[in-house]
Protein backbone atom coordinates (compact mmCIF):
# COMPACT_ATOMS: atom_id res chain seq x y z
CA UNK A 1 0.00 0.00 0.00
CA UNK A 2 1.06 3.98 -0.85
CA UNK A 3 1.63 6.05 1.58
CA UNK A 4 3.71 9.53 2.29
CA UNK A 5 4.61 9.29 5.81
CA UNK A 6 5.86 12.73 7.15
CA UNK A 7 7.82 13.44 10.09
CA UNK A 8 7.59 17.07 11.85
CA UNK A 9 8.18 19.37 15.51
CA UNK A 10 11.85 17.50 15.56
CA UNK A 11 10.61 13.98 14.98
CA UNK A 12 12.17 13.91 11.69
CA UNK A 13 15.79 13.78 13.69
CA UNK A 14 15.00 9.98 14.39
CA UNK A 15 14.95 9.37 10.91
CA UNK A 16 18.17 10.91 9.50
CA UNK A 17 16.22 14.22 9.43
CA UNK A 18 14.35 13.40 6.01
CA UNK A 19 10.94 14.89 6.71
CA UNK A 20 8.69 13.43 3.54
CA UNK A 21 8.89 9.11 3.34
CA UNK A 22 6.57 7.75 0.26
CA UNK A 23 6.73 4.22 1.14
CA UNK A 24 4.90 0.83 0.71
CA UNK A 25 3.93 -0.96 3.29
CA UNK A 26 3.07 -4.39 2.97
CA UNK A 27 -0.41 -5.25 4.37
CA UNK A 28 0.29 -8.09 7.46
CA UNK A 29 0.14 -11.88 6.77
CA UNK A 30 -3.73 -12.86 6.58
CA UNK A 31 -4.83 -9.45 7.75
CA UNK A 32 -7.39 -7.38 4.53
CA UNK A 33 -6.27 -3.57 5.62
CA UNK A 34 -3.91 -1.93 7.35
CA UNK A 35 -4.57 -0.20 10.54
CA UNK A 36 -2.46 2.62 12.26
CA UNK A 37 -1.33 0.08 14.73
CA UNK A 38 0.34 -2.52 11.98
CA UNK A 39 1.72 1.08 10.35
CA UNK A 40 3.06 2.20 13.82
CA UNK A 41 5.41 -1.15 14.15
CA UNK A 42 6.72 -0.97 10.57
CA UNK A 43 7.23 2.55 10.86
CA UNK A 44 9.45 1.83 14.18
CA UNK A 45 11.37 -0.96 12.21
CA UNK A 46 11.85 0.30 9.01
CA UNK A 47 12.22 3.98 9.53
CA UNK A 48 13.10 5.38 13.37
CA UNK A 49 17.35 4.97 13.11
CA UNK A 50 17.73 6.18 16.81
CA UNK A 51 16.12 6.69 19.81
CA UNK A 52 13.11 4.75 19.13
CA UNK A 53 11.34 5.46 22.69
CA UNK A 54 11.48 9.29 21.71
CA UNK A 55 8.91 8.62 18.79
CA UNK A 56 6.79 5.33 20.90
CA UNK A 57 5.59 3.94 24.38
CA UNK A 58 4.48 0.90 24.52
CA UNK A 59 2.46 0.04 21.31
CA UNK A 60 1.56 4.18 20.50
CA UNK A 61 3.22 7.18 20.03
CA UNK A 62 4.71 8.50 22.91
CA UNK A 63 3.09 11.66 24.84
CA UNK A 64 3.33 15.30 22.99
CA UNK A 65 2.98 13.28 19.47
CA UNK A 66 0.14 14.66 17.41
CA UNK A 67 -0.81 11.83 14.82
CA UNK A 68 -3.17 13.09 11.67
CA UNK A 69 -4.61 10.68 9.22
CA UNK A 70 -5.48 13.12 6.38
CA UNK A 71 -4.78 16.49 8.37
CA UNK A 72 -7.22 14.96 10.63
CA UNK A 73 -6.09 13.77 14.42
CA UNK A 74 -6.29 9.94 14.71
CA UNK A 75 -8.56 10.57 18.05
CA UNK A 76 -11.19 11.51 15.44
CA UNK A 77 -10.65 8.42 13.19
CA UNK A 78 -9.74 5.45 16.52
CA UNK A 79 -6.54 6.06 17.35
CA UNK A 80 -4.62 2.96 16.42
CA UNK A 81 -7.80 1.27 14.95
CA UNK A 82 -7.66 3.78 12.54
CA UNK A 83 -7.93 1.86 9.18
CA UNK A 84 -5.35 3.17 6.33
CA UNK A 85 -5.95 3.40 2.29
CA UNK A 86 -4.19 3.52 -0.80
CA UNK A 87 -2.53 6.92 -0.92
CA UNK A 88 -3.52 8.13 2.46
CA UNK A 89 -0.96 10.80 4.09
CA UNK A 90 0.15 10.03 7.80
CA UNK A 91 1.54 12.88 9.62
CA UNK A 92 3.77 12.40 13.41
CA UNK A 93 4.09 15.87 14.37
CA UNK A 94 6.18 16.75 18.21
CA UNK A 95 4.36 19.59 20.14
CA UNK A 96 6.41 22.59 20.16
CA UNK A 97 7.08 24.73 23.10
CA UNK A 98 9.85 26.96 22.37
CA UNK A 99 8.72 30.65 21.64
CA UNK B 1 51.06 48.82 17.22
CA UNK B 2 50.26 50.17 20.88
CA UNK B 3 48.70 53.47 20.17
CA UNK B 4 45.97 51.44 17.88
CA UNK B 5 45.25 49.61 21.04
CA UNK B 6 45.14 52.46 23.06
CA UNK B 7 42.27 54.22 20.44
CA UNK B 8 40.26 51.04 20.32
CA UNK B 9 40.09 51.29 24.20
CA UNK B 10 39.28 54.67 24.06
CA UNK B 11 36.68 54.40 21.31
CA UNK B 12 34.97 51.39 23.13
CA UNK B 13 34.97 53.47 25.99
CA UNK B 14 32.72 56.60 24.07
CA UNK B 15 30.86 54.67 22.79
CA UNK B 16 30.02 53.00 26.48
CA UNK B 17 29.35 56.28 27.15
CA UNK B 18 27.27 57.12 24.94
CA UNK B 19 25.26 53.94 25.34
CA UNK B 20 25.12 54.90 28.77
CA UNK B 21 23.72 58.22 28.25
CA UNK B 22 20.73 57.07 25.25
CA UNK B 23 19.49 54.41 27.64
CA UNK B 24 19.58 57.01 30.48
CA UNK B 25 17.32 59.33 27.85
CA UNK B 26 15.11 56.92 26.43
CA UNK B 27 14.65 56.18 30.44
CA UNK B 28 13.09 59.54 30.75
CA UNK B 29 10.98 59.65 27.78
CA UNK B 30 9.38 56.28 29.23
CA UNK B 31 8.87 58.07 32.30
CA UNK B 32 7.42 60.96 30.83
CA UNK B 33 5.12 58.74 28.19
CA UNK B 34 3.59 57.32 31.55
CA UNK B 35 3.21 60.60 32.76
CA UNK B 36 1.37 61.21 30.00
CA UNK B 37 -0.91 58.43 29.35
CA UNK B 38 -1.99 59.08 32.85
CA UNK B 39 -3.08 62.67 32.15
CA UNK B 40 -4.63 61.59 29.18
CA UNK B 41 -6.90 58.75 30.75
CA UNK B 42 -7.85 61.23 33.49
CA UNK B 43 -8.59 63.92 31.43
CA UNK B 44 -10.47 62.47 28.11
CA UNK B 45 -12.38 65.59 27.78
CA UNK B 46 -8.60 67.43 27.43
CA UNK B 47 -8.04 64.50 24.53
CA UNK B 48 -11.10 65.28 22.36
CA UNK B 49 -10.86 68.89 22.45
CA UNK B 50 -7.59 68.19 20.75
CA UNK B 51 -5.22 69.88 23.44
CA UNK B 52 -3.58 66.05 23.51
CA UNK B 53 -3.51 65.16 20.01
CA UNK B 54 -1.72 61.67 19.48
CA UNK B 55 -1.16 62.24 15.77
CA UNK B 56 -1.32 64.99 12.50
CA UNK B 57 -5.23 65.08 12.65
CA UNK B 58 -7.10 67.75 12.46
CA UNK B 59 -8.67 68.42 15.68
CA UNK B 60 -12.67 68.33 15.65
CA UNK B 61 -15.58 68.53 17.61
CA UNK B 62 -18.80 66.35 17.32
CA UNK B 63 -20.87 69.09 16.79
CA UNK B 64 -22.49 68.87 13.59
CA UNK B 65 -21.38 65.33 13.59
CA UNK B 66 -23.86 61.70 13.58
CA UNK B 67 -21.63 59.16 15.12
CA UNK B 68 -23.89 56.30 16.86
CA UNK B 69 -20.42 54.30 18.04
CA UNK B 70 -18.14 55.51 20.87
CA UNK B 71 -14.97 56.41 18.85
CA UNK B 72 -13.50 59.43 19.02
CA UNK B 73 -12.15 62.04 16.28
CA UNK B 74 -8.83 60.70 16.71
CA UNK B 75 -9.71 57.07 16.92
CA UNK B 76 -11.82 57.19 13.47
CA UNK B 77 -8.76 58.90 11.65
CA UNK B 78 -6.01 56.46 13.64
CA UNK B 79 -8.57 53.29 13.02
CA UNK B 80 -9.84 54.18 9.76
CA UNK B 81 -8.12 51.53 7.52
CA UNK B 82 -9.88 49.25 9.80
CA UNK B 83 -12.98 51.03 9.61
CA UNK B 84 -12.72 50.91 5.93
CA UNK B 85 -13.57 47.22 5.65
CA UNK B 86 -16.62 46.07 5.00
CA UNK B 87 -15.89 43.11 6.85
CA UNK B 88 -14.75 44.36 10.28
CA UNK B 89 -15.87 48.22 10.28
CA UNK B 90 -16.27 50.09 13.21
CA UNK B 91 -18.53 48.13 15.42
CA UNK B 92 -15.60 45.45 15.27
CA UNK B 93 -13.61 48.42 16.34
CA UNK B 94 -15.32 49.50 19.12
CA UNK B 95 -15.34 45.80 20.62
CA UNK B 96 -11.70 45.91 20.23
CA UNK B 97 -11.30 49.11 21.89
CA UNK B 98 -13.26 47.98 24.58
CA UNK B 99 -11.43 44.10 24.99
CA UNK B 100 -8.36 43.45 27.18
CA UNK B 101 -5.59 41.10 26.24
CA UNK B 102 -2.65 39.58 28.23
CA UNK B 103 0.12 38.40 25.96
CA UNK B 104 2.54 36.03 28.30
CA UNK B 105 5.88 36.44 27.40
CA UNK B 106 7.91 39.39 25.54
CA UNK B 107 9.64 37.16 23.70
CA UNK B 108 9.97 35.96 20.04
CA UNK B 109 6.42 35.55 19.84
CA UNK B 110 5.50 37.96 22.39
CA UNK B 111 7.54 40.42 20.40
CA UNK B 112 5.28 40.79 17.21
CA UNK B 113 1.87 39.99 19.01
CA UNK B 114 2.26 43.06 21.53
CA UNK B 115 3.84 45.42 18.27
CA UNK B 116 0.52 44.49 16.37
CA UNK B 117 -2.31 44.43 19.14
CA UNK B 118 -1.05 47.75 20.71
CA UNK B 119 -1.34 49.19 17.36
CA UNK B 120 -4.48 47.72 16.37
CA UNK B 121 -6.11 49.76 18.97
CA UNK B 122 -6.96 46.66 22.04
CA UNK B 123 -8.21 48.76 24.93
CA UNK B 124 -6.08 47.41 27.67
CA UNK B 125 -3.02 45.58 26.84
CA UNK B 126 -1.04 43.76 29.26
CA UNK B 127 2.15 42.03 29.30
CA UNK B 128 3.72 39.37 31.58
CA UNK B 129 8.02 38.91 31.46
CA UNK B 130 10.87 38.44 34.56
CA UNK B 131 13.22 38.12 32.08
CA UNK B 132 16.15 40.66 31.01
CA UNK B 133 16.59 42.12 26.76
CA UNK B 134 19.94 40.00 26.08
CA UNK B 135 21.78 40.85 22.82
CA UNK B 136 21.23 37.32 21.95
CA UNK B 137 17.40 37.96 22.16
CA UNK B 138 17.77 41.14 19.22
CA UNK B 139 17.69 38.53 15.81
CA UNK B 140 13.76 37.73 16.70
CA UNK B 141 12.64 39.74 20.04
CA UNK B 142 11.49 42.98 17.31
CA UNK B 143 9.89 45.02 20.25
CA UNK B 144 13.11 45.53 21.81
CA UNK B 145 16.07 47.74 21.05
CA UNK B 146 19.74 47.69 21.72
CA UNK B 147 18.92 50.48 24.00
CA UNK B 148 17.47 48.12 26.62
CA UNK B 149 19.40 45.15 26.90
CA UNK B 150 20.02 44.26 30.40
CA UNK B 151 16.36 45.85 31.44
CA UNK B 152 13.42 44.36 32.56
CA UNK B 153 11.37 42.63 28.77
CA UNK B 154 8.42 43.94 29.87
CA UNK B 155 9.63 47.37 30.70
CA UNK B 156 11.02 47.46 27.00
CA UNK B 157 8.08 46.09 25.36
CA UNK B 158 5.81 48.43 27.29
CA UNK B 159 7.65 51.37 26.02
CA UNK B 160 7.48 50.21 22.27
CA UNK B 161 3.54 49.80 22.44
CA UNK B 162 3.37 53.20 23.94
CA UNK B 163 5.41 54.55 21.30
CA UNK B 164 3.10 53.04 18.79
CA UNK B 165 -0.41 53.82 20.45
CA UNK B 166 -0.32 56.05 23.40
CA UNK B 167 -4.29 56.22 23.29
CA UNK B 168 -4.33 52.75 25.20
CA UNK B 169 -4.29 51.16 28.13
CA UNK B 170 -0.40 48.99 28.86
CA UNK B 171 -0.61 46.97 31.47
CA UNK B 172 3.51 45.86 32.89
CA UNK B 173 3.72 42.60 34.92
CA UNK B 174 7.40 42.51 35.81
CA UNK B 175 7.21 39.21 37.36
CA UNK B 176 7.44 35.30 36.46
CA UNK B 177 3.40 33.83 35.81
CA UNK B 178 3.11 31.26 38.97
CA UNK B 179 0.10 29.29 40.28
CA UNK B 180 0.17 31.70 43.14
CA UNK B 181 -0.16 34.98 41.02
CA UNK B 182 -1.68 33.39 37.44
CA UNK B 183 -5.37 33.70 38.86
CA UNK B 184 -5.11 37.32 40.18
CA UNK B 185 -3.15 38.41 37.13
CA UNK B 186 -5.13 36.13 33.94
CA UNK B 187 -8.91 37.16 35.54
CA UNK B 188 -8.32 40.72 34.46
CA UNK B 189 -8.35 40.28 30.77
CA UNK B 190 -10.98 38.84 27.98
CA UNK B 191 -8.32 37.11 26.12
CA UNK B 192 -4.94 35.09 26.61
CA UNK B 193 -1.75 34.78 24.56
CA UNK B 194 0.44 31.96 25.25
CA UNK B 195 3.92 33.40 23.59
CA UNK B 196 6.33 31.44 26.56
CA UNK B 197 8.96 28.70 25.75
CA UNK B 198 8.17 26.16 28.21
CA UNK B 199 6.30 23.05 28.70
CA UNK B 200 5.07 23.59 32.59
CA UNK B 201 3.93 26.89 31.79
CA UNK B 202 1.70 25.78 28.83
CA UNK B 203 0.18 23.38 30.75
CA UNK B 204 -0.31 25.90 33.51
CA UNK B 205 -1.23 28.58 31.64
CA UNK B 206 -4.14 26.32 29.79
CA UNK B 207 -5.55 25.28 33.34
CA UNK B 208 -5.50 28.82 34.69
CA UNK B 209 -7.73 29.78 31.42
CA UNK B 210 -10.06 26.35 31.92
CA UNK B 211 -10.70 27.53 35.28
CA UNK B 212 -11.30 31.12 34.57
CA UNK B 213 -13.25 30.49 31.72
CA UNK B 214 -11.13 32.20 29.26
CA UNK B 215 -9.73 32.00 25.58
CA UNK B 216 -6.54 31.08 25.20
CA UNK B 217 -4.44 31.76 21.98
CA UNK B 218 -1.32 29.41 22.07
CA UNK B 219 1.71 29.70 19.90
CA UNK B 220 4.86 27.81 19.61
CA UNK B 221 8.27 28.05 17.16
CA UNK B 222 11.48 26.25 17.16
CA UNK B 223 14.15 25.77 14.57
CA UNK B 224 11.88 26.28 11.32
CA UNK B 225 8.77 25.57 12.59
CA UNK B 226 5.76 27.11 14.44
CA UNK B 227 2.59 25.58 15.44
CA UNK B 228 -0.88 27.52 16.43
CA UNK B 229 -3.87 26.80 17.80
CA UNK B 230 -6.93 28.45 20.36
CA UNK B 231 -7.54 26.16 23.44
CA UNK B 232 -10.92 26.54 25.80
CA UNK B 233 -13.05 28.41 23.47
CA UNK B 234 -16.48 27.79 23.29
CA UNK B 235 -16.35 24.09 24.45
CA UNK B 236 -13.49 23.30 22.60
CA UNK B 237 -10.62 21.50 23.65
CA UNK B 238 -7.68 22.44 25.69
CA UNK B 239 -4.26 21.86 26.58
CA UNK B 240 -4.62 19.15 28.30
CA UNK B 241 -7.65 17.65 25.82
CA UNK B 242 -4.85 17.05 23.65
CA UNK B 243 -1.62 16.55 25.77
CA UNK B 244 -3.18 14.76 28.72
CA UNK B 245 0.39 13.43 29.71
CA UNK B 246 3.33 15.25 29.49
CA UNK B 247 6.42 14.66 27.20
CA UNK B 248 9.96 13.15 28.18
CA UNK B 249 11.95 16.01 28.78
CA UNK B 250 14.45 15.10 26.12
CA UNK B 251 11.43 16.11 24.03
CA UNK B 252 11.42 19.47 24.62
CA UNK B 253 14.10 21.52 22.93
CA UNK B 254 14.45 25.41 24.36
CA UNK B 255 15.41 27.63 21.70
CA UNK B 256 18.25 28.73 23.54
CA UNK B 257 19.61 24.95 22.83
CA UNK B 258 18.26 24.08 19.05
CA UNK B 259 18.04 27.50 17.48
CA UNK B 260 15.17 28.93 16.05
CA UNK B 261 15.31 31.37 12.80
CA UNK B 262 13.52 34.84 14.33
CA UNK B 263 11.22 35.07 11.45
CA UNK B 264 9.30 31.63 12.51
CA UNK B 265 8.22 33.21 15.77
CA UNK B 266 8.06 36.30 14.24
CA UNK B 267 5.24 34.68 12.13
CA UNK B 268 3.41 32.64 14.47
CA UNK B 269 3.67 35.67 16.89
CA UNK B 270 1.80 37.96 14.05
CA UNK B 271 -1.18 35.21 13.60
CA UNK B 272 -1.19 34.77 17.37
CA UNK B 273 -2.22 38.59 17.49
CA UNK B 274 -4.84 38.25 14.51
CA UNK B 275 -6.67 34.95 16.40
CA UNK B 276 -6.46 37.29 19.33
CA UNK B 277 -8.20 40.31 17.61
CA UNK B 278 -10.57 37.86 15.39
CA UNK B 279 -12.13 37.10 19.34
CA UNK B 280 -11.78 40.37 20.74
CA UNK B 281 -13.67 42.15 17.90
CA UNK B 282 -16.04 39.64 16.80
CA UNK B 283 -15.54 38.60 13.61
CA UNK B 284 -14.41 35.68 11.92
CA UNK B 285 -14.20 32.26 12.93
CA UNK B 286 -11.09 31.69 15.37
CA UNK B 287 -8.60 28.27 15.16
CA UNK B 288 -10.25 26.51 17.47
CA UNK B 289 -10.74 22.54 16.91
CA UNK B 290 -7.86 23.03 14.53
CA UNK B 291 -4.04 23.27 14.43
CA UNK B 292 -1.83 25.31 12.31
CA UNK B 293 1.55 23.74 11.63
CA UNK B 294 3.60 25.79 9.64
CA UNK B 295 7.03 24.41 7.91
CA UNK B 296 9.36 27.14 6.95
CA UNK B 297 11.64 25.16 4.73
CA UNK B 298 9.04 23.96 2.35
CA UNK B 299 6.85 26.69 2.48
CA UNK B 300 4.04 24.84 3.63
CA UNK B 301 0.72 25.79 6.17
CA UNK B 302 -0.78 22.81 7.29
CA UNK B 303 -4.20 23.34 9.15
CA UNK B 304 -5.61 19.96 10.56
CA UNK B 305 -8.59 19.16 12.13
CA UNK B 306 -7.67 18.20 15.90
CA UNK B 307 -9.99 15.83 18.71
CA UNK B 308 -12.76 18.00 20.47
CA UNK B 309 -12.95 18.93 24.30
CA UNK B 310 -12.41 15.38 25.90
CA UNK B 311 -14.84 14.02 28.19
CA UNK B 312 -12.01 12.53 30.18
CA UNK B 313 -9.95 15.78 30.66
CA UNK B 314 -8.88 15.71 34.21
CA UNK B 315 -9.41 19.43 34.08
CA UNK B 316 -12.05 20.76 31.64
CA UNK B 317 -13.53 17.17 31.19
CA UNK B 318 -17.44 16.34 32.46
CA UNK B 319 -16.60 14.46 35.85
CA UNK B 320 -13.36 17.23 36.63
CA UNK B 321 -13.01 18.59 39.93
CA UNK B 322 -10.54 21.09 39.23
CA UNK B 323 -11.18 24.04 40.88
CA UNK B 324 -9.24 27.09 41.85
CA UNK B 325 -7.60 26.16 44.83
CA UNK B 326 -6.39 22.74 43.27
CA UNK B 327 -4.86 24.66 40.57
CA UNK B 328 -2.82 26.96 42.87
CA UNK B 329 -1.56 23.33 45.06
CA UNK B 330 -0.84 22.22 41.37
CA UNK B 331 3.02 21.46 41.10
CA UNK B 332 3.56 21.94 37.26
CA UNK B 333 7.12 21.96 37.39
CA UNK B 334 6.68 18.46 39.07
CA UNK B 335 4.31 17.69 36.76
CA UNK B 336 6.31 18.47 33.57
CA UNK B 337 9.34 17.34 35.35
CA UNK B 338 10.79 20.47 33.87
CA UNK B 339 11.30 24.49 35.59
CA UNK B 340 9.10 26.95 34.37
CA UNK B 341 11.95 29.50 33.93
CA UNK B 342 14.02 29.12 30.97
CA UNK B 343 17.28 28.64 32.85
CA UNK B 344 18.65 25.36 31.73
CA UNK B 345 19.13 22.31 34.07
CA UNK B 346 22.06 21.85 35.90
CA UNK B 347 23.15 18.21 36.25
CA UNK B 348 25.18 16.93 39.22
CA UNK B 349 26.50 13.40 38.05
CA UNK B 350 29.61 13.03 39.25
CA UNK B 351 31.73 13.11 42.43
CA UNK B 352 33.58 16.24 42.69
CA UNK B 353 36.84 14.51 42.41
CA UNK B 354 35.89 13.39 39.31
CA UNK B 355 35.06 17.64 37.94
CA UNK B 356 37.36 20.63 37.76
CA UNK B 357 37.06 24.02 37.71
CA UNK B 358 37.93 26.07 34.40
CA UNK B 359 39.78 28.20 36.12
CA UNK B 360 41.71 25.73 37.56
CA UNK B 361 41.67 24.05 34.18
CA UNK B 362 43.53 26.78 32.88
CA UNK B 363 45.95 26.40 35.82
CA UNK B 364 47.01 23.05 34.45
CA UNK B 365 47.38 24.68 31.00
CA UNK B 366 49.90 27.22 32.27
CA UNK B 367 51.40 24.69 34.02
CA UNK B 368 52.08 22.68 30.60
CA UNK B 369 50.64 19.50 31.67
CA UNK B 370 50.48 16.50 30.07
CA UNK B 371 46.62 16.16 28.97
CA UNK B 372 43.67 16.36 26.06
CA UNK B 373 40.96 17.89 26.36
CA UNK B 374 37.87 16.58 24.64
CA UNK B 375 34.93 19.44 23.48
CA UNK B 376 31.68 16.96 23.52
CA UNK B 377 29.53 19.09 21.96
CA UNK B 378 27.63 18.87 18.57
CA UNK B 379 29.76 19.66 15.39
CA UNK B 380 27.84 22.57 14.39
CA UNK B 381 28.59 24.11 17.88
CA UNK B 382 32.27 23.76 17.53
CA UNK B 383 32.27 24.90 14.21
CA UNK B 384 30.97 28.64 16.16
CA UNK B 385 33.99 28.68 18.49
CA UNK B 386 36.26 26.16 20.48
CA UNK B 387 39.44 26.25 22.58
CA UNK B 388 42.36 25.73 20.76
CA UNK B 389 43.64 22.40 20.58
CA UNK B 390 40.37 20.93 21.86
CA UNK B 391 39.42 17.55 20.27
CA UNK B 392 35.85 18.02 18.81
CA UNK B 393 33.95 13.92 19.23
CA UNK B 394 30.53 14.91 19.69
CA UNK B 395 28.40 13.08 22.98
CA UNK B 396 26.83 11.05 20.13
CA UNK B 397 29.72 9.56 18.52
CA UNK B 398 31.34 9.10 21.58
CA UNK B 399 30.66 5.48 21.91
CA UNK B 400 32.10 5.00 18.33
CA UNK B 401 35.24 6.98 18.20
CA UNK B 402 36.58 6.20 21.60
CA UNK B 403 39.95 4.88 20.05
CA UNK B 404 40.82 8.33 18.59
CA UNK B 405 40.77 9.36 22.56
CA UNK B 406 43.07 6.74 23.66
CA UNK B 407 45.57 7.68 20.38
CA UNK B 408 45.12 11.16 21.59
CA UNK B 409 46.26 10.25 25.10
CA UNK B 410 49.21 8.22 24.00
CA UNK B 411 50.64 11.09 21.59
CA UNK B 412 50.36 13.32 24.26
CA UNK B 413 52.16 11.20 26.94
CA UNK B 414 55.07 10.83 23.97
CA UNK B 415 55.30 13.96 23.11
CA UNK B 416 55.59 15.47 26.75
CA UNK B 417 57.77 12.48 27.63
CA UNK B 418 55.76 12.32 31.36
CA UNK B 419 55.87 8.32 32.84
CA UNK B 420 52.47 9.35 34.28
CA UNK B 421 50.29 9.44 31.40
CA UNK B 422 48.08 12.60 30.35
CA UNK B 423 45.35 13.81 31.89
CA UNK B 424 41.63 13.52 29.72
CA UNK B 425 39.41 16.61 30.08
CA UNK B 426 35.85 16.83 28.40
CA UNK B 427 34.36 20.04 28.03
CA UNK B 428 30.66 21.29 26.43
CA UNK B 429 28.52 24.41 26.59
CA UNK B 430 26.77 24.32 29.82
CA UNK B 431 28.93 21.55 32.01
CA UNK B 432 26.04 18.94 31.47
CA UNK B 433 27.22 16.78 28.55
CA UNK B 434 30.05 16.83 29.48
CA UNK B 435 29.15 15.14 32.80
CA UNK B 436 27.22 12.49 30.96
CA UNK B 437 30.27 11.87 28.63
CA UNK B 438 32.71 11.96 31.91
CA UNK B 439 30.25 8.96 33.23
CA UNK B 440 30.55 6.72 30.01
CA UNK B 441 34.08 7.51 30.03
CA UNK B 442 34.48 5.83 33.21
CA UNK B 443 32.87 2.89 32.51
CA UNK B 444 34.53 2.50 29.40
CA UNK B 445 38.11 2.77 31.27
CA UNK B 446 38.90 5.99 31.20
CA UNK B 447 38.94 6.25 34.90
CA UNK B 448 40.87 9.67 34.78
CA UNK B 449 38.45 11.63 32.65
CA UNK B 450 36.96 15.09 34.28
CA UNK B 451 34.71 17.35 33.38
CA UNK B 452 35.00 20.87 33.33
CA UNK B 453 32.23 22.24 35.50
CA UNK B 454 30.06 24.59 33.90
CA UNK B 455 31.78 24.17 30.84
CA UNK B 456 32.25 27.28 27.98
CA UNK B 457 30.21 29.03 30.01
CA UNK B 458 32.13 29.41 32.94
CA UNK B 459 35.34 29.72 30.72
CA UNK B 460 33.80 32.59 29.46
CA UNK B 461 32.94 33.57 33.00
CA UNK B 462 35.90 33.14 35.25
CA UNK B 463 38.47 32.44 32.29
CA UNK B 464 38.29 34.19 29.47
CA UNK B 465 36.11 37.06 29.25
CA UNK B 466 36.77 37.71 25.26
CA UNK B 467 35.67 34.10 24.57
CA UNK B 468 32.66 34.83 22.09
CA UNK B 469 29.22 32.92 23.93
CA UNK B 470 26.58 32.14 21.99
ZN1 LIG C 1 -9.34 19.65 28.53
Amino acid sequence: MQLTLEFGGGLELLCESVKVHNVNVDLPKGAEKLTMRDLLSWVRTNLIKERPEMFMKGESVRPGVLVLVNDCDWELSGQLDTTLEEKDVVVFISTLHGG
Amino acid sequence: MESSGDDVARIRREIQALKDEKACIEQKISVLEAQLQETASLAPQLQQNGDVCNGSCPPITAVGANMAHGLSADSIYRYSRHLLLPSFGVQAQSNLLKSSILVVGAGGLGSPALLYLAACGVGRLGVVDHDVVELNNMHRQVIHTEAYIGQPKVKSAAAACRAINSTIQIVEHKEALRTSNALEILSRYDIIIDATDNAPSRYMISDCCVVLGKPLVSGAALGLEGQLTVYNYKGGPCYRCLFPTPPPTTACQRCSDSGVLGVVPGIIGCLQALEAIKMASAVGEPLSGRMLLFDALSARIRIVKIRGRSVQCEVCGENTTFNQQQFKDFDYEKFTQSPLSTSPPKLKLLAPDSRITSKEYKGRIVAGEAHVLVDVRPEHHYRIVSIPKSLNIPLASLEARLSEISAALKQEQEQEGTGSGANLYVICRRGNDSQRAVQYLHNKGFNLAKDIVGGLESWVHDVDPNFPMY
